[in-house]
C-alpha cells in the first residue's frame, strides 16, 4: 500500500465506504432478528411498529420457560465441544503425516476426502437415519458427535496440511535426529510451531458444528437435540410467530457471534489459509 | 565409538536409480567428506546413515551394530542441517538442551552441559534469545552446539556453511576441523565444495551420479586421482585435461597436467601459446593461455607476479612426472 504514494480519492474516503456499506449489508439482517425479538409477535409484523415499538422480554422469558432452551443450549455445547475435540484429534495426526510423509496416494486421499463434501447430504439422509435407528443410536450424542465430526474432518485436515506444510520438514527431520519419537514430534515440534493454525481451525470447526442444522435436525427429537432444533421447532405450522423466532435465533447465535467477535484475527487467519502471517 | 560400514546400500526414489548399490566404511574418528556436483546423492546418502530415508537395498551398520531398520531417534547420531532446522519457537538454551531433555536427563545436568557447550561457541551472551534474533553464523553454532551436547557417536553434516558469506565459512570451516581434532568423534560432511573437503578431510569419497569414484587422502586424491572426474574435479584452478596426439605420445588416450606443475617461459618451451587472461593474487598468478593445439584454454599457475599483456606469445613445459595419464575409459595408468 505504501507504493500509492499520492493517496488517490478512492483509498482515503472510497475503501472505508465501501468497506463500511458490505459491513453493514451482512450485519443487518442479525441486527434486525436482535431488534424483532424485543418486539411481541403481534408488533412483529405491523409495518407501523417497524422502528418504533414498546421493547419486551416477552419472548425471552417464554423461551427459557416453555421452550427449555438451556437443555437444547447444553446439548449444542456438549455437541460442538466434543466433536471439535474429536475432530482435531484425528485430524492433527493425519494432517501431520499426509504432509511430512507422503505417499504417492496423499494427493488423491486428499483430493477423495474433499470431494465427499460435494456429496448432496439428501443423497444419505435416508440411509443414514435408518442406520441410526438400527444400530439405537438415534437420538443421542454419540451420534450427532460422530456425524459433526466426520462432516467436519475433510476441512479441518485440509486446513491443517496447509498450515504444516509451511513448516520446515527440515525442523521435524532435526527433531527426529535429536531423539524424538513419532508422538514428540506432534506434541514437542509442530503443535507449538502450527499453534495458530490449530487453534484457528479449531474456532472454524467448532463454529461449523454448532451451527450445523441439517443433520442435526433431522436426528435427533429430544435427548441430543441441539439449538439448531430448537429454531427449527419454533417454525409453526399455523404461521411464523416472528417475535418468538426471533427471540430463539437471537440466543443461538448469539454464543457464536460472541465468540467469533472476540477471536476475529484467528478467524480471518484461518479463512485465509496461513496466507497472512 | 563410531565406526560405519555401508553394505551394498543402494536408492531408489520410483523408478530413479539415485545410488546404486555401494560399499563404503568410515573408521571410528575419521573426518570423511562426501564431495561431488550438485545433485549427486551426496545428502541422499548422508540421510540414509541418518536413518531419515530408507534404504532400498543394503545394510548400515555403526560399532557393528546393523542400525538399517533403526529409526534415526535410536541411532545416535547428530545431524547439522544447511538450513539449520533450529526451533524456533524455542530460546537457544531450549534448542541446545532439548535433545538431552528428549532422553530425560535431570535438568541440573541439562543446564550445565548447555552452559559449557554455549561457552565453546561464544553462544553465552544469547542463550536467551530465540532464533528468529540471531545472525546466520549464530544459528549455525547453535545447531553446531545442539549437535555436540549428547555426545553423538558421530556428527553428520550436510552443507552446513553453504548459507555463510564467503569470510564466516571460512571460520567456521577452521572451528569444525578445530572441533574434530579436539573430539576426536567420527565426522561425516557432505559438500559440493572441493576446497572445504580438501582442508578438513581426513578422507574424502568423490561422488558422481550416485557412484563413489574415489575414496582417499586430500592428498592421494591430489597427486593420484584415480579417473578422468576426480582429476578435474579436486584442486583449484582446474586440471588442464586433454586427448589427442599429445596424449598418445605419453601412450595414453588422455592426459593431465595441473596448473602449478606447468613451467613458464617467454622464450622456449615445450608448448606455444597466447596469453588470454591473466588472473594476478599477488601471491600468485593464474595466467589462461590459447591457441596452444592442446585444449581450447590451458591454464598454468605462477607462483609470485608476473608481467604478461594479453596476446603475448608464451610457453609452457609440463614436467614429466606430474602428468596423470589415463585410458580410453577415463581410468588411471599406474
Ligand atoms: N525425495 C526425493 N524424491 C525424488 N528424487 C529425489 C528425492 N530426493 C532427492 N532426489 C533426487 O536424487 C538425486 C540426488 O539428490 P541429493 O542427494 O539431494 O543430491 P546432492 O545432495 O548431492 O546435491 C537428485 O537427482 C534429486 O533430484
Ligand atoms: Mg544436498
Amino acid at each position: 500500500m505504501a507504493i500509492v504514494a499520492q493517496s488517490s480519492k478512492f483509498s482515503i474516503y472510497g475503501r472505508p465506504v465501501l468497506a463500511w456499506g458490505v459491513g453493514l449489508m451482512f450485519f443487518f439482517p442479525i441486527f434486525w432478528m436482535v431488534l424483532t425479538s424485543f418486539k411481541t409477535d403481534a408488533d412483529a409484523v405491523k409495518p407501523e411498529n417497524l422502528i418504533f415499538f414498546t421493547p419486551t422480554l416477552e419472548n425471552y422469558l417464554n423461551m427459557t420457560e416453555n421452550y427449555d432452551y438451556w437443555r437444547f443450549a447444553r446439548n449444542s455445547v456438549i455437541s460442538a465441544v466434543s466433536a471439535t475435540i474429536f475432530t482435531l484429534f484425528v485430524s492433527v495426526p493425519a494432517a501431520y503425516a499426509m504432509a511430512f510423509n507422503p505417499t504417492r496416494a496423499t494427493k488423491d486421499v486428499l483430493m477423495w476426502m474433499l470431494s465427499t463434501k460435494m456429496l448432496p447430504a439428501a443423497a444419505v439422509l435416508y440411509p443414514m437415519i435408518f442406520l441410526a435407528k438400527g444400530i439405537g443410536l438415534y437420538d443421542t450424542h454419540i451420534l450427532v458427535i460422530t456425524v459433526l465430526s466426520l462432516i467436519n474432518l475433510p476441512i479441518a485436515v485440509w486446513m491443517l496440511f496447509t498450515y504444516f506444510k509451511e513448516i520446515p520438514k527440515d525442523i521435524i527431520e532435526a527433531g527426529k535426529m535429536d531423539g524424538v519419537n513419532t508422538w514428540g514430534e506432534i506434541k514437542e515440534i509442530l503443535v507449538p510451531l502450527a499453534w495458530g493454525g490449530i487453534a484457528s481451525t479449531a474456532l472454524l470447526v467448532f463454529i461449523f458444528c454448532w451451527n450445523e442444522a441439517y443433520w442435526t435436525v433431522r436426528l435427533t427429537t429430544i435427548d441430543a437435540a441441539t439449538l439448531s432444533k430448537l429454531i427449527e421447532g419454533n417454525r409453526a405450522p399455523e404461521g411464523l410467530f416472528f417475535g418468538r423466532l426471533s427471540a430463539v435465533s437471537t440466543a443461538a447465535v448469539g454464543p457464536i457471534v460472541v465468540l467469533g467477535w472476540f477471536c476475529q484475527k484467528q478467524l480471518v487467519q484461518g479463512l485465509t489459509f496461513g496466507a497472512v502471517k | 565409538m563410531g565406526r560405519i560400514v555401508l553394505d551394498q546400500v543402494s536408492k531408489r526414489f520410483g523408478d530413479v536409480e539415485v545410488i546404486p548399490p555401494l560399499d563404503l566404511t568410515i573408521e571410528d574418528g575419521e573426518f570423511a567428506v562426501f564431495v561431488g556436483p550438485s545433485g549427486c546423492g551426496k545428502s541422499t546418502l548422508l540421510r540414509m546413515i541418518a536413518g531419515l530415508e530408507d534404504l532400498t537395498s543394503g545394510n548400515i551398520e555403526i560399532d557393528g551394530e546393523n542400525v538399517t531398520e533403526v529409526p534415526p531417534s535410536k541411532r545416535g547420531l547428530a545431524m547439522v542441517f544447511q538450513s539449520y532446522a533450529l526451533y524456533p519457537h524455542m530460546t537457544v538454551r531450549k534448542n541446545i538442551g532439548f535433545p538431552l531433555r528428549m532422553e530425560k536427563m535431570e535438568q541440573a545436568e541439562i543446564d550445565k552441559r548447555v552452559e559449557t557447550a554455549a561457552q565453546s561457541l561464544n553462544l553465552v551472551d544469547y542463550l536467551d534469545r530465540k532464533p528468529g534474533q540471531l545472525s546466520g553464523g549464530q544459528r549455525q553454532r547453535v545447531a553446531i552446539g545442539r549437535a555436540i551436547v549428547r555426545d553423538p557417536s558421530a556428527f553428520l553434516f550436510d552443507e552446513p556453511l553453504s548459507n555463510l558469506d564467503a569470510a564466516l565459512r571460512v571460520g567456521m570451516r577452521l572451528e569444525i576441523s578445530e572441533m574434530h581434532e579436539r573430539m576426536r568423534t567420527t565426522m561425516i560432511y557432505v559438500t559440493h565444495d572441493q576446497v572445504e573437503a580438501m582442508t578438513m578431510a581426513n578422507k574424502i569419497v568423490v561422488l558422481q551420479a550416485g557412484r563413489i569414484e574415489q575414496v582417499g587422502s586430500p592428498l592421494d586424491l591430489y597427486h593420484k586421482p584415480q579417473n578422468v572426474f576426480v582429476a578435474g574435479f579436486i584442486g583449484s584452478p582446474k586440471m588442464n585435461i586433454f586427448s589427442g596426439p599429445e596424449a598418445e605420445k605419453h601412450g595414453a588416450h588422455t592426459i593431465g597436467i595441473r596448473p602449478e606443475h606447468t613451467d613458464v617461459s617467454m622464450t622456449e618451451g615445450t608448448w606455444e601459446g597466447r596469453v588470454g587472461v591473466a588472473e594476478h593474487l599477488g601471491s600468485d598468478t593464474f595466467i589462461h593461455v590459447h591457441d596452444t593445439g592442446l585444449a581450447d584454454m590451458v591454464t598454468v599457475r605462477i607462483t609470485g607476479d608476473i608481467s604478461v599483456k594479453h596476446g603475448d606469445k608464451i610457453f609452457l613445459t609440463p614436467r614429466a612426472d606430474q602428468i596423470h595419464r589415463f585410458d580410453a575409459q577415463g581410468q588411471r595408468i599406474a
